[in-house]
């Protein structure tokens, strides 16, 4: 049947199961707004900001696994994407944007509403496309969904020009996509595995260290399995909390910059490092001289240009996590080994332990002001952790992560790579839309709500309940911390004095604001505001001296710790 | 150390850019570039030289091999090859310089293939080293413009 190119995307995606898309309409795609008004498959929901709409196809493939949906115009609304692409990139989050270009003829004139974002953004994608003919358009559209949720996930723009849109051509959505040159790798090698496991076995003082590639690849419940087989302790990075239950006693907390004292003594002591979907990340790493020391390191990833990249590996294992880990724990499961190597380790583990008790997560209690750290437990109590979070980027981030425990994978939202203030709150909205009948928060700071606070109004118009929590200080706290401590206290340009009164503007928005200034009212407020209707906004007037800690200056091993 | 290496790709716009940016992008330099078509007009073939240690090189390997339009990624270091560039030089010919021009032609198999009162063009093929020491031996003479291809490689026997 012959269609034009709006009406053949609208019917791919809702052939490919795409049941809602975030976007903004404007002069380039106006076709596909109208192939999509009053479509039922594809619900299409109003942002107020393109990076918004990003984020929120962003937060909807966290929290669901499914890629997420992007449709912006050319021009400036796909330059308002960029941020949104170089997020969902650094963190290796599926998603699909389409924008509008000018017609095929005009582009490199300059003509209005026009942006070279396949050049703009291919460095910051993990493929891109200018469609050029309507009867490649389907073929594209199936690449593009393939492309990003396959191998090592991310972000695919398609940019289609608007003569493209309006001309005709059979609709053809291909079954099969077949692409010469991309051949991820999913089975990790059988021998590579099997030496893993020996030098494994081999030593006394392992760590797992998993990343956000086991939550990416579904395979939390084999992490736990080979843990809990060998009892080896587990410690994660940022984008892979929750990929391990945060309540079990093998759980060290997250390592690195913010990370606990003891996972970071973990890895500085231990003799067998097994990585797991994790790129030794500079936050993570510390000094990189310095990093682990006395440890041999597998490092298991299904993106090869991740090993090798910062450290030195002794065994690279390029692969699907969740195939290497079945693997692995098929080598040891029942055997005499796997119980042999739990006592050999038991000397470890208790070191371990006796760190945890020495130096917990912890912070001062101070008369009259409320704790940031104090709400984030009260936020964990309230929801009795089984809330999805997402976070803007900052202090509020590190205290979401540091007190908050994350029993499973896809709960902890958070722009880990890149460190997108202004992602909070379009990706609580897109998570609330992927899981209707959860709790979704947002924690987020005062400077970084502030960065797209207008999505509220989107949550508003789509009844989307989400939870605003902000940690009011006063202040772009991370920043000043880090002028506090290697500033001599020159708090330039971070302090925010006009901050607006957020309970008044989310009225203004149409959703629900409440407050908190005194310890005692915090727990009250977080009950009160959870279970109102609707999207709702807390604002918490927390002590603007408080700092996150523990920290591992910037170039310093991870040894160095500053503590409370 | 340097490397040359083939990069088959598939033969649509942009995928010149893409590899280019893989490697401005993570600020590791190109030395030469040549690309063409091959019997497959589906599928051109690009001959990079770059330079770097073995962790920036493998780096450069597993980064090319992740575009999605390249097809292989060859590095030709440590197997025989054949490799050839072309120069295309412009020299002053006037006087004694015109006799020691074309001596100099003759012993390096070059060609000429314009000329003009008071200068040649030559085209010249050849190894690295034959093409610098070729200008080497012109520079004297006085020369006036170069034009270099960069390498093109190819391993040897089938």
């Amino acid at each position: 049947m012959q269609m034009n190119g709006a009406e053949i995307l609208v019917k791919a995606l809702a052939d490919l199961g795409v049941d809602v898309v975030f976007g903004y309409p404007g002069g380039a795609v106006l076709n596909i707004y109208d192939a999509l008004f009053g479509n039922t498959k594809v619900r299409h929901m109003l942002c107020r900001h393109e990076q918004g709409a990003v984020h929120m196809a962003d937060g909807y493939a966290r929290a669901s696994g499914r890629t997420g949906v992007c449709l912006v115009t050319s021009g400036p609304g796909a330059t308002n994407t960029v941020t949104g692409l170089a997020t969902a990139y650094m963190d290796s989050i599926p998603i699909v944007v389409f924008t509008g270009q000018v017609p095929t003829l005009l582009i490199g004139n300059d003509a209005f509403q026009e942006a070279d974002i396949v050049g703009i953004s291919r460095p910051c994608t993990k493929h891109n496309y200018l469609v050029k003919d309507t009867k490649d358009l389907a073929r594209i559209v199936r690449e593009a969904f393939y492309i990003a949720s396959t191998g090592r996930p991310g972000p695919v723009l398609g940019d289609i020009p608007k003569d493209v849109l309006i001309s005709t051509a059979e609709y053809n959505l291909p079954k099969e996509v077949r692409l010469r040159g991309y051949h991820p790798n999913y089975e990790g090698h059988p021998r590579q595995v099997e030496s893993a496991m020996r030098l494994l076995l081999s030593k006394e003082r392992p760590v797992i260290y998993a990343g956000g590639g086991i939550i990416l690849s579904n395979a939390s419940e084999e992490l736990a399995e080979l843990a809990r087989l060998l009892s080896v302790p587990v410690t994660t990075t940022l984008m892979g909390m929750g990929a391990f239950p945060g309540n079990d006693p093998l759980f060290l907390g997250m390592l690195g910059m913010h990370g606990t004292y003891t996972a970071n003594m973990a890895i500085s002591h231990a003799d067998l490092i097994l990585a797991l979907g994790a790129r030794f990340d500079d936050r993570v790493t510390g000094k990189i001289d310095e990093f682990a020391p006395h440890a041999k390191i597998i490092h298991v990833d299904i993106d090869p240009t991740s090993i090798q990249k910062n450290v030195p590996v002794d065994i690279p294992i390029v692969g699907d996590l969740k195939d290497v880990l079945r693997k692995m724990i098929r080598l040891v499961k029942g055997k005499k080994d796997a119980a042999a190597y739990r006592g050999k380790c038991s000397a470890w583990r208790q070191q371990l332990s006796t760190w945890s008790k020495t130096h917990p997560l912890t912070y001062k209690e101070s008369k009259g002001k409320i704790k940031p750290q104090f709400v984030v437990e009260r936020i964990r109590e309230v929801t009795g952790g089984k809330a999805i979070i997402a976070t803007e980027v900052g202090q509020n981030q590190m205290w979401a992560a540091q007190f908050y425990t994350y029993d499973k994978p896809r709960t902890f939202l958070s722009s880990g790579g890149l460190g997108t203030m202004g992602y909070g709150l379009p990706a609580a909205i897109g998570a609330q839309v992927a899981m209707p009948g959860t709790l979704v928060v947002d924690i987020a700071g005062d400077g970084s709500i502030q960065m797209n606070i207008q999505e509220l109004a989107t949550a508003v118009q789509y009844r989307v309940p989400v939870k605003v929590v902000i940690l009011n200080n006063g202040s772009l706290g991370m920043v000043r911390q880090w002028q506090e401590l290697f500033f001599q206290g020159k708090y330039s340009q971070t302090c925010l004095p006009h901050i607006p009164d957020f309970v008044k503007l989310a009225e203004a928005y149409g959703a629900k604001g409440f407050r908190a200034t005194k310890v005692d009212e915090v727990a009250a407020v977080l009950k009160k505001g959870f279970a109102a209707e609707g999207p709702v906004l807390i604002d918490i007037v927390v002590d603007p001296a408080e700092m996150v800690y523990p920290m591992v200056p910037a170039g310093a091993p991870l040894t160095k710790m500053l503590l409370v | 150390m340097r490397h040359t290496i083939a990069v088959l790709v598939e033969n649509e716009f942009g995928v010149l850019s893409r590899v280019a940016g893989l490697f401005s992008g993570r600020g590791f330099n190109i030395e030469s570039l040549c690309v063409a078509e091959t019997t497959d007009p589906g599928v051109s073939r690009m001959t990079i030289v770059t330079a770097g240690n073995d962790q920036i090189i493998e780096q450069i390997l597993k980064q090319l091999n992740k575009l999605v339009p390249v097809l292989k990624v060859i590095d030709f270091t440590g197997t025989e090859t054949v490799d050839r560039e072309l120069v295309l030089v412009k020299v002053n010919a006037d006087g004694d310089g015109k006799a020691e021009v074309l001596r100099l032609v003759d012993i390096f198999r070059a060609k000429i293939v314009d000329v003009a009162p008071r200068c040649y063009t030559i085209e010249m093929t050849g190894g690295e080293g034959k093409v610098s020491a070729f200008l080497q031996m012109l520079r004297p003479i006085g020369i006036k413009e170069i034009v270099r291809t960069g390498k093109v490689a190819i391993s040897r026997g089938t």
